[in-house]
């Protein structure tokens, strides 16, 4: 045996990678509840993976064909309606992890630097994740596949003067079509996943060469020779890792792959009470004019996007202009790309940063959770002032960080984790 | 083999050079990926004209026939409807359907033919749902003004010659596609008169 493994690690340095990104790479020692979401999110792309190759073994995907298939695997592929829910409960999942992952790289500026370019792969992951969500949505081809489908591409016509030849090229028809279905389903597949997949990976190693952040913000390694050595990590970690001295860290395996199991196993509880008890998740998760085909002459009373798009959307409706409309809801992500060079203060976790940064974080939650609860339900005038304010807030968030973050009062951040 | 000096600047030259021309060339075979996404032969095919009879078209009443995939809505308008038109104009955005949304045949006050046969694409021009027909109940909707059309997606309102109403996100009129009479009681949706 362990000639072999010598035998393949002159040929592939096999262990050498395994030692330097998992066995003896070293983690801070301080990570809390918030840092499961990236590897649960690791765990919801190989649900998602999977589940997805299976239905595609039975899906067709064709305007006359795909809505009967659908169908077809719910009713009578054995465990076709386990592998669906599945599917449709992943992707829900996927966007609830991946939101609490943000949420906790702005609670601890894990974007500050050095790891602004990890928060742009992490932003162009999210992005990918919400084309493909998209495009997924479509397949099933009900009523609100299409009619959503509709209004998203409908957005690309507000560009000025290509808008009209730029929505037609997207469907490929003069409305959406089994044409507009195929490219999609061959996007959702095939080209985006491999997107994502390619992504993550950079993301990973992104990390890996800049280090975790954690809850404090303060960082492990310490210039080499600053630190006694009683007060180092007592831990063997990767000789990449000699160039400086590692302080409050523990290896990411065992101590952080036994952290994560245990995320796994709470994570696949409530995962699976959503697969067999509420899969529809009260028409959250799927909606109910979808389990009607598409009829392209009749739109459903009431269309709104999945939860997981409504905050944005309904900053598309707060604003009654259309470009401007279409330009508020880009604008309202690409802010977030922005992020590490909006936010100028030096301190990185909310703990030592001021009152104004910890209430302006709040607002920005709370508006975010009003305009996506606004953006499923149907507009009213009342309903439509209230998104205009919370937009308003949303981008206060920003432009107010801007400001205070340059000459911030924080506390004082203490040289180490544990003392 | 030469042992003759390196000469960087040549180097660079044909760098540079062979560096354009594998650009031109990717752009070139990036030509075929691109345009495979335009609406096929087929696509283009199923546009053709569609006839619509409306010998039994009541006053007030809508159908909705498939042109193009699209929803095209005839309405045989009441004389209360008409007149309403006139009242409405001062809500509008664009009452002289000033924007090129309709051929230039429908560039009058009923945006028709016919005053009482209203042939539009029923599909709003903000973000393309189908508006819902009120013929009665629309006052709800702007007070005083008994028929029109409401999208339930994001609240754009319609008059009854497919006029947007001011306020809302819609832009722009529905679209009015072009048609010809064959005979009194016969549409053709796709073709001007003079074009077939």
């Amino acid at each position: 045996m362990k000639g072999l493994m010598d035998w393949i690690e002159a040929r592939l340095p096999f262990m050498e990678a395994m030692n330097k990104h998992v066995i003896q790479y070293p983690a801070p020692k301080n990570f809390n509840f918030w840092y499961f979401f990236g590897s649960l999110a690791m765990l919801v792309l190989v649900n998602q993976i999977v589940t997805g190759i299976w239905l595609t073994m039975n899906y067709v995907p064709s305007g006359e064909g795909a809505f009967a298939s659908i169908e077809y695997i719910m009713r009578d592929v054995d465990y076709g309606w386990l592998l669906r829910y599945m599917h449709s409960t992943g992707a829900s999942a996927f966007f609830v992890v991946v939101y609490l992952h943000m949420f906790r790289g702005m609670m601890y500026g894990s974007y500050q630097k050095p790891r602004e370019l990890l928060w742009l792969f992490g932003m162009l992951i999210f992005l990918v994740l919400m084309a493909e969500a998209f495009m997924g949505y479509l397949l099933p081809w009900g009523q609100m596949s299409f009619w959503g489908a509709q209004v998203i591409i409908s957005l690309f016509g507000a560009i000025p003067w290509i808008g009209d030849d730029l929505t037609l090229w997207i469907r490929g028809d003069y409305v959406i079509s089994g044409a507009t279905l195929n490219r999609f389903f061959a996007l959702h597949v095939i080209a985006l996943p491999l997107v994502l997949v390619v992504l993550v990976f950079l993301h990973i190693l992104a990390l890996h060469e800049v280090g975790s952040n954690n809850p404090e913000g303060i960082d492990i390694k310490k210039p080499k020779g600053s630190v006694p050595e009683g007060e180092k990590s007592p831990f063997k970690f990767h000789a990449r890792y000699d160039k400086y001295d590692i302080v409050d860290a523990v290896p990411f395996h065992p101590y952080y792959t036994v952290k994560d199991i245990m995320g796994v196993a709470g994570f696949l509880i409530l995962f699976c009470y959503v697969i067999f008890f509420a899969p529809e998740m009260g028409g959250y998760f799927l909606e109910k004019p979808n389990f009607e085909a598409a009829n392209p002459l009749k739109t459903p009373e009431h269309i709104a996007p999945v939860w997981y798009f409504t905050s944005f959307y309904a900053i598309l409706r707060a604003i009654p202009h259309k470009l401007m409309g279409v330009v508020g809801m880009g604008a309202a992500i690409v802010v977030l790309f922005l992020l590490p060079w909006l936010d100028r203060c030096k301190v990185k976790s909310v703990k030592y940063r001021s009152i104004w940064h910890k209430l302006n974080l709040t607002q920005f939650v709370i508006c975010f959770i009003i305009l996506g609860i606004l953006g499923a339900i149907p507009a009213t005038p009342g309903r439509t002032l209230l998104a205009q304010i919370t937009t308003f807030g949303y981008f206060a968030f920003f432009a107010l960080l801007w400001f205070y973050s340059k000459n911030e009062k924080c506390k004082p951040v203490p040289e180490r984790i544990s003392k | 083999m030469s042992n003759a000096p390196v000469d960087s600047g040549r180097r660079r030259f044909l760098t540079a050079t062979t560096a354009v021309v594998g650009g031109a060339g990717c752009a070139f075979a990036a030509v075929p990926f691109i345009a495979s996404w335009n609406p096929s032969a087929k696509a283009k095919a199923a546009g053709a004209p569609v006839e619509v009879d409306i010998s039994k078209l009541e006053p007030g009443q809508l159908i909705r026939v498939d042109w193009r995939g699209q929803p095209v809505w005839v309405v045989n308008r009441t004389q209360a409807a008409l007149d309403e038109l006139k009242a409405v104009e001062d809500q509008l955005k664009d009452p002289a359907s000033d924007e090129p949304q309709q051929p230039e045949f429908a560039k009058n006050q009923y945006r028709s033919l016919k005053p009482e046969i209203l042939v539009a694409v029923g599909l709003c021009t903000h973000l393309g749902c189908s508006p819902t027909y009120l013929p009665d109940t629309f006052g709800e909707q702007v007070s005083g003004v008994k028929s029109g059309f409401f999208c339930p997606c994001h609240g754009s309102k319609f008059d009854m010659a497919g006029r947007v109403f001011q306020n809302v996100p819609a832009g722009l009129n529905l679209v009015i596609p072009p048609y010809t009479f064959v005979d009194d009681t016969t549409i053709l949706v796709g073709v001007e008169e003079g074009a077939a």
